[in-house]
C-alpha cells in the first residue's frame, strides 16, 4: 500500500513537472481549443450550423504549409536563432515544383526528393555561414532570403506552370482531411527529434553555447543541422503550397517568413532559445489559420484583416507571458 | 609507456604534472612557467589570489585551454590535452567554477547528457533517464534534488552539487575542482569533503582550489601556493599568516582587523516584527558604528531579510525605522533614498552592469548630482570615480575598462564604492566575501572597519562563521526566518555561531 502511495505521488509529481516546464505548450493547446470554439461560434451565427468535414479539410490543407515551415523555424529558434529565409526557400521550392513536376510517378517522386534536397542544401548554406562564418543568423538569412527569392523568380518569372492534380490530391486531398496524416508525421518527427542526440545537441546549444561545448557537444554541427532541417521543412512547405494552389507563383511563399515566426511564438516557444515544443508550434500554426477564418466569418472588412491579426497576436503574447509567469511562480 | 625519456626519476610517477606551463591572454601573462605535481591518493590544494593562475592551470589540465609553452604529463608520460574530451579520455575530469549546466534542461538530462539510456528505435528513454539519475543521486547520498526538475529551478548550491555529481559518475582518475565550495553551504561542504575522502581512499588524485583556509587545511594533503602566474612551493604544513604573506607578497600581521570600539550610539536601523516570505517576526537594531553580524545555516531567511530591507523582496508585516523614523521601503529606490545600500553576493546578476565601465558603474547612483541640465559632466564623474578607486584600493587597469574585467573582490568593491558615493550610511553586506581571494578579503575587512569608524552601520551576513566571529560586534543567528540567538562580542567564536545555528535545524544534504 505504501509503495502504491509512493507511485501515486510520483505520478502527480510528474504531471506537475510537465505542466510547470511546458507552460508554452499547454497555453498553445489551450489557445487552439479557444480558437476552435470561437470559430464554431461565429460560424454558427453566420451559417446556423456547425462547421463540418469540408471546413476541417480546407483548414488542414491550408495550414499544412505553415505547420511545416513553422516546424522548420522552430528548429532554428531553439538554437537561439531566426531563419528569415524560410519564405525564400518556399518560393524556390514552389517555383521548381510548378515548372518540373509532371504527371508521372517518377517525375512526382523524383522531383519531390530533388526539391527537398535543394531546400536542405539552401538551409545548409545558411547554417554554414552562421556556424562557421560566425555571422548573425538574422543578417545571413535576410541576405539569403533575397537570394533565394531571386532564384525563384529566375525559375518562374511569371505565375504559371502546373501541378498534376494527382500530386495535389495526394498532398492536399480536397475530399477529406487526409492531410492530418502529415500533421501526425510532423508531430512524430518532433517527438523523435526531441529524443535524439541531435535534439539534445540543438537544445543544449540554445540553452548555453559555452556550457554545451563544455559538455563535449559539437555546437557547430548542431547549428548547421538546425538550419538544414529548417531548409528541408521549408522545401516541403513549398511543395504543399504548390499543391494547394495547383500552380506555381514565385512570390506566394514570401509571407511565410513572418507567419512561421508567428506560429512559433503562438506555439509558446521562447525566442531566446533552448525552450519550447514543436507540438506547440503545430498548434500555433492552426491558431494562425483559425484567426483568419474567425475574422472571415465575423464579416470584418478584409482591409482590416491584418490590423486584427496583429491585435490578436499582441493580446495572445501578452496573456501568454502573464499566465506563464503565474504558473512558473506556482510550481 | 612510462619507460620513455620523459619518465620522472621517482619510483612512481605522479598522477599529473604540469611542467613550466605558460599562458598569456592578450597582454596579461596568466601563467608564467608554473610547475606542480600531484599523486594518486592525494588531495592537493592550489591557493593564491585571484589572477594568480590557479584557474588557468586547471583549465589547461582539463583541456579547456592550450598552454603557450610547457608540458603536461600524466603518470609520467607527456600528453597533449587538446580538448575536454581528450582530457576525459585520459581520465581527467573537471568541475568548473562557472557552471556548465544547461538551465532549461532537467537535472536528469544534465547528468546523463550524451550517455542517455536508449529505448525503441534508439530514441532516448526519458522515464529510464530519470530513474537512472535518481539512482545516481541517491547513491551519492543526495535526496533533496529532483531529477525531473529544471536546473533553472535549483538553488545555486544544488546546481553546484549536480555539477559535481556529473563529474563523479564518470569515475575520474584525476579530479579537478575549481572553487567547488564557493556556492555551497556548510552541510554541502561536509558532503563534498566526505566524497573527496572516499575518492582519496580509492587512490584517485584530487586537485582543488579554494579561498577558505579552514577547508584547505581540513581536507588537503599538500598545498601549492601561486602568485603572479608562478608557483612558490608546495607545502604539507603551513600556517595561514605565512600562506597569506606568500600569496600577497606583503607581510600581513593580523588577518582580521581590530574591531573599532562601540560607543552607546543612536540606532540607525530598527526592525520590529518584520514578516514576509522566508522571514517571520524578526526584530533587530543596528547602531551607528556597529558591525552587526547575521549568521546561521543557508536557507533560513538571511537573503530574504537583506533583500526586503533593500526593498527588493516583499514585506507583509512589521515596521522599519531609519534614524528613529518609521519608513516604508517598497523598492530599492526607496531604500537608496533612505541611505540604505545592498552589496549582494551574486554580483553578476545584481547591482553591477558588467559590460559598462568601472567609472560608469561607480557613479551610476549619483548621476543627477554630476549633471547639469541632464548632461553628465565627465570631469566631475571622473574625479568622483578616481577618488573612490584610490580610497578602496580597487585594482583596475583604468576607469574606462568594463567592470567584468575585474576580479570578483574588486567588483564587490566597485559596488560598495558606488553606495559610499551615494552617501549610504546603512550598508547591507550579504556574503560579500564569498569566492573572493584571501588578500582582497583582508582589504574588505579593513574597509568595513573603517566605514563603521566613520559612523556608518554595517549589517553583515556571511556564510563563513569565522569571519562573523572576528568582525562583528554582535551576531544574530537566524533560524527559520527569525533571530534564534544573539551572541555578544568580543569573545564570540565560530563554534558558538555554528552550534547556535544547528540546534534543532534540519540538515540540507540527506
Amino acid at each position: 500500500m505504501s509503495t502504491e502511495a509512493a507511485i501515486e505521488r510520483r505520478r502527480t509529481g510528474r504531471l506537475s513537472h510537465f505542466l510547470g516546464q511546458n507552460v508554452g505548450l499547454v497555453l498553445a493547446l489551450a489557445m487552439l481549443v479557444m480558437a476552435v470554439v470561437l470559430y464554431c461560434a461565429v460560424y454558427w451565427v453566420e451559417q446556423a450550423a456547425l462547421p463540418g468535414m469540408f471546413e476541417l479539410t480546407s483548414t488542414v490543407n491550408n495550414t499544412m504549409s505553415l505547420v511545416l515551415c513553422g516546424m522548420g523555424q522552430a528548429f532554428v529558434v531553439v538554437t537561439r536563432g531566426l531563419d528569415l529565409s524560410v519564405g525564400g526557400v518556399m518560393d524556390l521550392a514552389n517555383a521548381l515544383a510548378a515548372v518540373h513536376i509532371k504527371d508521372t510517378v517518377g517525375s512526382m517522386v523524383g522531383w519531390s526528393l530533388i526539391i527537398l534536397a535543394i531546400g536542405a542544401a539552401l538551409g545548409l548554406v545558411n547554417g554554414l555561414l552562421v556556424a562557421i562564418g560566425r555571422l548573425q543568423p538574422i543578417l545571413v538569412t535576410l541576405a539569403t532570403l533575397s537570394i533565394y527569392q531571386g532564384l525563384a523568380i529566375r525559375v518562374l518569372p511569371q505565375p504559371g506552370g502546373s501541378i498534376p492534380p494527382v500530386y495535389s490530391s495526394v498532398l492536399v486531398n480536397p475530399n477529406g482531411p487526409s492531410a492530418l496524416v502529415y500533421v501526425l508525421v510532423v508531430a512524430l518527427i518532433w517527438y523523435a527529434f526531441r529524443r535524439s542526440s541531435l535534439g539534445v545537441a540543438i537544445f543544449a546549444l540554445g540553452n548555453d553555447e559555452q556550457a554545451a561545448r563544455a559538455n563535449g557537444i559539437d555546437t557547430v554541427r548542431a547549428q548547421v543541422a538546425a538550419f538544414t532541417l529548417s531548409g528541408l521543412m521549408s522545401g516541403a512547405a513549398g511543395l504543399f503550397l504548390a499543391a494547394t494552389a495547383t500552380a506555381g507563383d514565385a512570390t506566394t511563399g514570401n509571407g511565410f517568413t513572418l507567419s512561421s515566426i508567428v506560429a512559433v511564438v503562438l506555439g509558446g516557444m521562447n525566442l531566446f532559445g533552448g525552450r519550447g515544443s514543436g507540438i506547440g508550434v503545430i498548434a500555433g500554426a492552426f491558431v494562425t489559420t483559425m484567426i483568419v477564418n474567425i475574422l472571415f466569418f465575423s464579416n470584418i472588412d478584409p482591409l482590416y484583416q491584418s490590423f486584427y491579426e496583429g491585435l490578436f497576436l499582441v493580446i495572445a503574447v501578452v496573456l501568454g507571458a502573464l499566465i506563464s509567469r503565474l504558473m512558473r511562480r506556482r510550481s | 609507456m612510462s619507460a620513455g625519456p620523459s619518465a620522472t626519476s621517482g619510483p612512481i610517477a605522479p598522477a599529473i604534472e604540469g611542467i613550466k606551463l605558460s599562458k598569456a591572454f592578450g597582454g596579461v601573462q596568466a601563467l608564467a612557467g608554473a610547475s606542480f605535481s600531484a599523486s594518486r591518493g592525494e588531495v592537493h590544494a592550489l591557493v593564491g589570489e585571484n589572477g594568480a593562475g590557479k584557474s588557468t592551470l586547471i583549465k589547461i589540465l582539463g583541456g579547456r585551454l592550450r598552454p603557450d609553452a610547457g608540458q603536461v604529463r600524466l603518470a609520467g608520460a607527456n600528453v597533449q590535452i587538446a580538448s575536454p574530451d581528450a582530457a576525459h579520455g585520459h581520465g581527467v575530469w573537471t568541475v568548473f567554477q562557472e557552471l556548465t549546466l544547461l538551465p532549461w534542461m532537467t537535472v536528469a538530462e544534465n547528468l546523463l547528457i550524451r550517455r542517455e539510456p536508449r529505448g525503441t528505435l534508439r530514441l532516448i528513454d526519458r522515464a529510464r533517464m530519470a530513474e537512472q539519475a535518481d539512482a545516481v543521486l541517491a547513491g551519492l547520498g543526495i535526496h533533496h534534488i529532483d531529477p525531473r526538475a529544471l536546473v533553472e529551478d535549483l538553488s545555486l548550491a544544488q546546481r553546484q552539487i549536480v555539477e559535481i555529481v556529473r563529474v563523479i559518475v564518470q569515475d575520474p582518475d584525476v579530479l579537478l575542482l575549481d572553487e567547488p565550495t564557493s556556492s555551497l553551504g556548510e552541510n554541502e561542504v561536509k558532503w563534498l569533503f566526505g566524497l573527496i575522502r572516499d575518492l582519496r581512499r580509492g587512490n584517485k588524485c584530487i586537485i582543488f582550489t579554494s579561498h577558505r583556509w579552514n577547508e584547505i587545511t581540513d581536507v588537503a594533503d599538500r598545498i601549492t601556493i601561486f602568485r603572479n602566474g608562478g608557483e612558490l612551493g608546495t607545502f604539507a604544513e603551513i600556517d595561514e599568516t605565512r600562506a597569506v604573506t606568500l600569496m600577497t607578497g606583503q607581510q600581513v600581521d593580523a588577518f582580521y582587523p581590530e574591531r573599532p570600539p562601540l560607543e552607546a550610539a543612536r540606532p540607525l536601523l530598527q526592525v520590529r516584527g518584520l514578516t514576509g516570505p522566508g522571514v517571520s517576526e524578526l526584530s533587530l537594531t543596528l547602531r551607528a558604528g556597529e558591525i552587526l553580524g547575521v549568521g546561521g545555516l543557508a536557507g533560513h531567511g538571511h537573503r530574504e531579510l537583506f533583500f526586503s530591507l533593500f526593498g527588493a523582496a516583499p514585506i507583509s508585516g512589521g515596521e522599519i525605522l531609519v534614524n528613529g523614523r518609521r519608513v516604508r521601503i517598497s523598492s530599492p529606490r526607496d531604500a537608496i533614498g533612505l541611505g540604505i545600500a545592498l552589496v549582494p553576493e551574486d554580483r553578476k546578476t545584481e547591482g553591477l552592469i558588467l559590460p559598462m565601465s568601472v567609472g560608469t558603474n561607480l557613479t551610476l547612483a549619483i548621476l543627477p548630482q554630476l549633471s547639469a541640465l541632464g548632461i553628465i559632466s565627465r570631469n566631475r564623474e571622473g574625479r568622483a570615480a578616481r577618488n573612490m578607486v584610490s580610497k578602496l584600493k580597487i585594482r583596475t587597469p583604468g576607469l574606462r575598462n568594463p567592470v567584468q574585467q575585474l576580479s570578483g573582490g574588486n567588483q564587490q568593491k566597485v559596488l560598495l564604492a558606488r553606495w559610499l558615493l551615494a552617501d549610504s550610511h546603512i550598508l547591507l553586506l550579504y556574503d560579500v566575501t564569498r569566492g573572493v581571494d584571501v588578500a582582497t578579503k583582508h582589504e574588505i575587512y579593513e574597509l568595513m572597519t573603517s566605514l563603521v569608524r566613520e559612523g556608518r552601520g554595517v549589517l553583515f551576513y556571511s556564510s563563513d562563521a569565522e569571519e562573523l566571529a572576528h568582525l562583528s560586534h554582535r551576531v544574530l543567528v537566524m533560524r527559520e526566518g527569525h533571530v534564534a540567538a544573539e551572541l555578544e562580542g568580543p569573545g564570540i567564536t565560530a563554534e558558538d555561531i555554528v552550534s547556535a545555528a544547528v540546534r534543532e535545524a534540519t540538515s540540507l544534504v540527506d
